[in-house]
């Protein structure tokens, strides 16, 4: 038996105690925000927050998280359910092209921003180097993480 | 963030209106009665009236169907109906936005949708575009007689396709803003009865159609049951560009908000209501034309969660309660493959065998691709020769999804689920392969996770469909990260061999070329935008071992960077600035002059360099758009850093311009990631690399900041978005670095040079 907080709701389910989180939550919990990129840890597509630290969920076997918090993309949202700054700076930016790495960038980019109000371009290549965007949103993904922390305005549309 | 003008161009209008004209009265649009009681207008690809039979599959309850492309709901939502794949070019969003001006339609009430896999919605003009050579403006060479033809081509190669950068160009361009202006014409009409006033006195507007004089107002939703009884105008009146309100603009697009929440559903996502899926993991032979010898899998049975083991001959699978489990069991499996015959084992057999069929080409020999004037008097004349041989490596796609398909065969019916470019592509392979009836199998295809061509093929999905056949249960098979690098499909490797005669000016007056690889598009091969006097390109065809892919912008990806770092070593031979000499040599050729010149004004080319950075150009026109791109490189640390990329592309007129933008800065990116890092090795006929460890992408910190700027020198679209991005950009790299070193690389890629 395997428990833990998942996006603030306490999870008991039967698993392998090696099974990775990703596929945890994914086939077994129904949360597909999450996804599988490479399975080695290189990508970063699958990354969720363990007890807030950003982790690649592929490389996780549940009995790792046994007792701690895990938060995948779909418990980013505020209380309300509203966007977070970043989910809203992804918008105004038009960030996401294919969008299948994005839930691990916006991830990734939660806890930089949590640890590091207002990160300089070395600071976000820093925490960002480890998720790889096959379609070549890294200038857009820089940019919108400083919109969100306020260093620079959103583009918006025009229409 | 909009850096263009909407430039009117009296001439090409009516030209294009001409074009449109003369498409739409072969009977372009068609019309079909609903069973609610409307009219309902189409697109009639097929003979007879395919609108009717399409109704059902695209209209809810409660809705009202005005055409077979857009619908409007009794909430006055407008929703788009298009045919073609979302993978992340923003084609959903900007082929509604066509559709949505040329209907006056509220953009924040505008919904789109995907059209469902039937052989209704082929793409025809999409077809043409990949079954005839390309050209500026796809109507000025549609011929009558070509029509049925294409239309008959199309639907035995199942065209349903995206790709070839075509979608605005064709179907955006000839479908979608018909549908609109269509729709709108007929709203006016039914409001004009209504009213009783003149269908001129009334004007439209977010959705909605006013009558000044009288005051009369009214949503759309409201005549959309009257409308369809209107009559039908098979050549409706475009917008002129001073009339645009969406086209031209910086719409967002409509698929960004699922895919910052995590709700976007990719292939891999699939969860059918009602079906409790199993999962496949599979392995195929590691080396091409190989199969199955034996395997053992008595270790395997026995491990927790196993369902079935399968040997299918061509592949082994394991399918468990989980894909993890079922990966588990699949490495615990040994299998023996048969034999490969491939005289091909490693790489330098490759390229031995590249070399063989160059040498026997020789100076002249080889299928002839382009000849102007004679090459040979004109190397006679030439007072500086200049040889030199490129090798561009093997390619994987390695989009960010893995390989994936759901499947369940039930009753001799099969629905499967996945992220494809050609869902009828994929339907035919599925019948094909499993004898399951193609009208008994139903394509579901949710958002793509990235592609670039590797979905472009159809094999997984037939192996889904075999493996979920044996279960008789639902059963999703994923491929892993290693399996798709290893066992898919490649952008060829190559080797490239030239010469050039230059006068005692050191003007470029004679060109010779040879190599080995020629698939599509045929242009891709010829430096075609540059005035050369005396040219000779020659095809020397020798036998690849890996099977050959589409890879974002397909031939051009290879040719690009040989012609344009050829071009570049001529020009420093020459004594000459890279940038100049290509001017020189485009002296005929405005639009390309206009965009080189843009890209050198950007990133200020003629400014003095810092210590250890240099800056490389390149110019490169492909699927009709031109694109000249600046990299600057700093090399202080021994190896290259970029520091800066900047773009200018002329496409005659972009409809949405910051995802434009969006894709050619993702082109760039994916261009440099290879020529950075791409390189797949053989030895014992099968790849070496098998995931991103060892077969690199680029990251955010090897990104600069890109800069692109958009040139309309027309007022339509007359070129793509998704590939031209990728062509000059190795070139613009290799030749900074050879600005800033005086190395000239002739190989990819390039980290491994520095390293």
């Amino acid at each position: 038996m395997a428990k833990f907080i998942l996006n603030g709701q306490p999870v008991e389910l039967e698993a392998d105690p090696a099974m990775p989180v990703l596929w945890v939550v994914r086939e077994k919990l129904g949360l597909n925000g999450t996804k599988f990129g490479c399975g080695i840890a290189q990508c970063g597509a699958c990354t969720v927050h363990l007890d807030g630290q950003p982790v690649r969920s592929c490389s996780l076997p549940v009995s790792e998280a046994e007792g701690r918090t895990i938060t995948t993309i779909e418990g980013v949202n505020g209380p309300e359910g509203e966007l977070s700054a970043i989910q809203r700076a992804w918008i105004s930016e038009q960030v996401p092209q294919c969008g299948y790495c994005q839930s691990g960038q916006i991830m990734a980019a939660t806890a930089l921003l949590r640890d590091n109000p207002a990160p300089n371009d070395e600071d976000i290549d820093a925490a960002m180097s480890g998720n790889v965007c096959r379609c070549g949103t890294y200038t857009r993904i820089r940019r919108a993480i400083k919109v969100a922390s306020g260093q620079l305005e959103a583009t918006g549309e025009e229409v | 963030m909009n850096d263009m003008t909407p430039d009117a161009n009296e001439t090409d209008t009516k030209k294009e209106r001409s074009a449109l004209a003369k498409w739409s009265r072969r009977g372009f649009i068609g019309a079909g009665v609903l069973a609610g009681g409307g009219l309902l207008i189409g697109i009639g690809v097929r003979s007879g009236n395919p609108v009717g039979s399409l109704a059902p599959k695209v209209a809810g309850a409660g809705e009202q169907l005005v055409n077979s492309w857009v619908k409007i709901d009794p909430e006055n939502i407008v929703t788009a109906i298009v045919p073609h794949c979302e993978m992340g070019q923003g084609v959903h969003s900007v082929l509604a936005q066509m559709l949505a001006d040329e209907l006056d339609a509220d953009w924040s009430k505008v919904r789109v949708m995907q059209a469902p896999t039937d052989g209704s919605y082929i793409v025809t003009d999409t077809a043409r575009m990949f079954l005839a050579p390309f050209t500026m403006n796809a109507a000025d060479w549609i011929e009558p007689t070509w029509d049925g033809l294409f239309t008959q081509l199309g639907r035995a190669a199942d065209a349903l396709i995206t790709g070839g950068s075509s979608s605005i160009r064709s179907t955006g361009q000839y479908q979608m803003r018909v549908a609109g202006a269509a729709a709108r014409k007929m709203l006016v009409g039914a409001a004009a009865d209504a009213w009783g006033v003149p269908a001129s006195e009334i004007e439209t507007r977010d959705s909605t159609l006013m009558h000044k004089a009288s005051g009369e107002s009214a949503p759309y939703a409201e005549f959309a049951s009257a409308a369809a009884e209107q009559p039908l105008d098979q050549t409706p009146d475009f917008k002129t560009p001073d009339q645009y309100r969406l086209i031209g603009k910086s719409a967002a697009r409509t698929d960004i908000p699922s895919k910052v929440d995590g709700t976007a559903n990719f292939g891999l996502d699939a969860a059918p209501e009602g079906l409790d899926l199993s999962y496949a993991a599979t392995v195929r032979p590691p080396v091409p034309g190989t199969r199955v010898a034996s395997m053992n899998p008595a270790r395997a049975k026995t491990m927790p969660g196993v369902l079935q083991i399968l040997n299918m001959g061509d592949f082994v699978a394991v399918v468990a309660d989980s894909y993890w489990q079922a990966q588990q069991a699949l490495g615990a499996i040994d299998i023996e493959w048969t034999p490969s015959d491939s005289p091909i084992k490693t790489t330098q057999d490759q390229f031995a065998a590249f070399a063989k069929s160059l040498d026997e080409a020789g100076e002249t020999g080889g299928e002839e691709v382009a000849a102007k004037g004679n090459v040979a008097d004109a190397f006679e004349a030439a007072s500086t020769l200049i040889d030199a041989e490129y090798k561009a490596p093997y390619l994987a796609h390695a989009p960010m999804e893995p390989i994936n398909c759901t499947a369940l065969v039930k009753d001799g019916k099969c629905d499967v689920w996945t992220s494809t470019q050609v869902p009828l592509m994929v339907r035919s392979a599925i019948a094909e392969g499993t004898g399951i009836a193609k009208d008994d199998i139903t394509v579901h295809h949710p958002y793509l996770g990235g592609s670039f061509g590797r979905r472009l093929e159809a094999v997984f999905a037939t192996m889904a469909v075999r493996i979920a056949k044996e279960t008789g249960y639902p059963v999703k098979s994923v491929w892993s990260r290693e399996e798709d690098t290893q066992k898919a499909l490649y952008r060829p490797a190559d080797t490239s061999r030239f010469r050039a005669g230059l006068d005692g000016d050191g003007a470029l007056i004679a060109y010779d070329n040879v190599f080995t690889q020629r698939h599509d598009p045929a242009e891709a091969h010829v430096p075609g935008i540059y005035a050369i006097p005396n040219t000779s390109v020659r095809h020397a065809a020798a036998p690849l071992h890996l099977p050959f892919a589409a890879w974002r912008s397909v031939d051009h990806s290879q040719q690009g960077w040989f012609i344009e770092s050829f071009i570049d070593e001529v020009a420093h031979e020459a004594g000459a600035d890279p940038y100049e000499y290509r001017l020189a040599m485009l002296k005929d050729a405005p639009r390309q002059a206009a965009v080189l010149k843009k890209v050198a004004e950007m990133s200020k080319w003629s400014a003095p360099r810092a210590e250890g950075t240099a800056k490389g150009i390149a110019i490169v026109e492909s699927f009709g758009t031109i694109v000249a791109e600046v990299i600057e490189v700093d090399m202080t640390a021994g190896k290259p850093k970029m520091t800066g990329i900047w773009a200018a592309a002329d496409a005659g007129f972009v409809v949405n311009p910051d995802g434009f933008r969006n894709q050619i800065e993702g082109g760039i990116v994916y261009a440099l990631t290879a020529a950075m890092f791409g390189e797949l090795d053989l030895a014992d006929g099968a790849i070496k690399q098998s995931n991103f460890h060892d077969y690199k992408m680029l990251r955010m910190k090897d990104v600069p900041e890109i800069t692109v700027a958009i040139i309309n020198s027309g007022d339509v679209p007359t070129g793509g978005a998704g590939e031209p991005g990728v062509p000059p950009a190795a070139p613009a790299l290799t030749n900074a670095i050879f600005a800033a070193t005086g190395q000239r690389l002739r190989e990819l890629p390039i980290a491994k040079q520095f390293a």
